[in-house]
């Protein structure tokens, strides 16, 4: 115990990289991540669950697929807006590889540069601050998006105090909107670092990592959304 | 470092079999919205089921690919799936309570 605190302290006075391993050997930060994503699962599956339950119980329109007519006789286009909304699923996807490029492009930097000759492909591989600054652009993007549907659901009669359909939708949608907001401020937050003094190291590698575990993580529960909220019927 | 911990390291998808993925992604989700849109899949009883199955491919190749959850430790392995058994058993006991799934 003794010897690991001196060599802890040693690393401290020769200036390196602190790694935060434990007896697992993995790092602790890494470890809290996952700990907090499989947390995260569990929110996300009691929202998923309340709307599941509450599916097709909402006695006033406008309904998630179907037309309603209300007693004054104005109908309710089904309400969900496939098209847009499959615009946005790619956008989150694609912010998922470019997240992915981003934690490469850190890790690239410790080793030998490309060659000459090399390709923009393998040159723009290597440019961390471009796919942080992607992947943050298409993080804005689907908020943009899910504004953009919100608004307009409004405006066709439906908020989160309309029915069992809106409390549901806006509830859940809203937590995962919450979620990429969070993700966008951490990775302007990163992204900022990487221009002022450059993420490089194993330490920064790490900072990154659990950025991108972050956002996957985000991804993959809008991959579940879209397929039970707006695909199944 | 631990020798689970080493391995995770040195078997990273590389930038063009990222892109690989990120184009069975894109397909995948072009033929859920396909399929959205074809009324006779739609009446189909296995539609529900084909497209819960595409939703579950993407979620795990995310997962696998993007997260590193095939090639890292085996402990992030046990934290994620466990909490995520945890988390269809509730759904699941939900969805039996409030009598959307019976036996």
């Amino acid at each position: 115990m003794a010897n690991h605190a001196a060599a802890a302290h040693a690393g401290h006075d020769d200036g390196h990289v602190h790694h935060h391993y434990t007896t697992t050997g993995l790092d602790n930060r890494k470890i809290a991540v996952w700990t907090f994503i499989g947390s995260e699962c569990m929110l996300f599956a009691s929202l998923i669950s309340t709307y599941l339950i509450y599916k097709g119980k909402s006695i006033v329109g406008p309904f998630p697929h179907t037309e309603y007519v209300n007693e004054a006789g104005k109908v309710f286009k089904p309400i969900l807006d496939i098209p847009v909304t499959s615009a946005s699923t790619f956008v989150l996807l694609m912010s998922s590889f470019f997240m992915v490029l981003a934690l490469q492009a850190v890790q690239l930097k410790g080793k030998p540069a490309p060659a000459a000759t090399a390709g923009w492909w393998e040159r723009i591989q290597r440019n961390s601050q471009f796919w942080l600054a992607a992947t943050a652009l298409m993080g804005i993007v689907f908020l943009g998006f899910q504004a953009y549907e919100f608004t307009s659901f409004v405006h066709e009669g439906l908020t989160i105090k309309t029915n069992l359909f809106g409390s549901t939708f806006f509830t859940l949608t809203g937590f995962h909107g919450a979620h990429v907001t969070v993700g966008v401020l951490w990775l302007v937050t990163l992204l900022w670092i990487d221009r002022t003094r450059g993420l490089s190291g194993a330490n920064d590698e790490l900072l990154v990592d659990i950025c991108a575990l972050y956002w996957h993580f985000v991804d993959v529960v809008w991959i579940v959304i879209f397929t039970l909220i707006y695909l199944i019927q | 470092m631990s020798h689970d911990a080493k391995h995770a390291e040195h078997h990273h998808p590389t930038g063009n079999q990222y892109l690989k993925i990120a184009i069975i992604l894109t397909v995948i989700t072009i033929i859920e919205v396909w399929a959205y849109y074809i009324p006779a899949l739609v009446a189909s009883p296995l539609f529900n089921p084909a497209l819960i199955a595409m939703s579950a491919a993407k979620f795990v190749i995310v997962v696998a690919f993007y997260m590193h959850l095939k090639f890292d430790s085996k402990l992030f392995r046990l934290l994620f799936t466990g909490s995520m058994i945890v988390a269809a058993c509730t759904l699941t006991a939900l969805m039996f309570l409030f009598g959307k799934l019976a036996i």
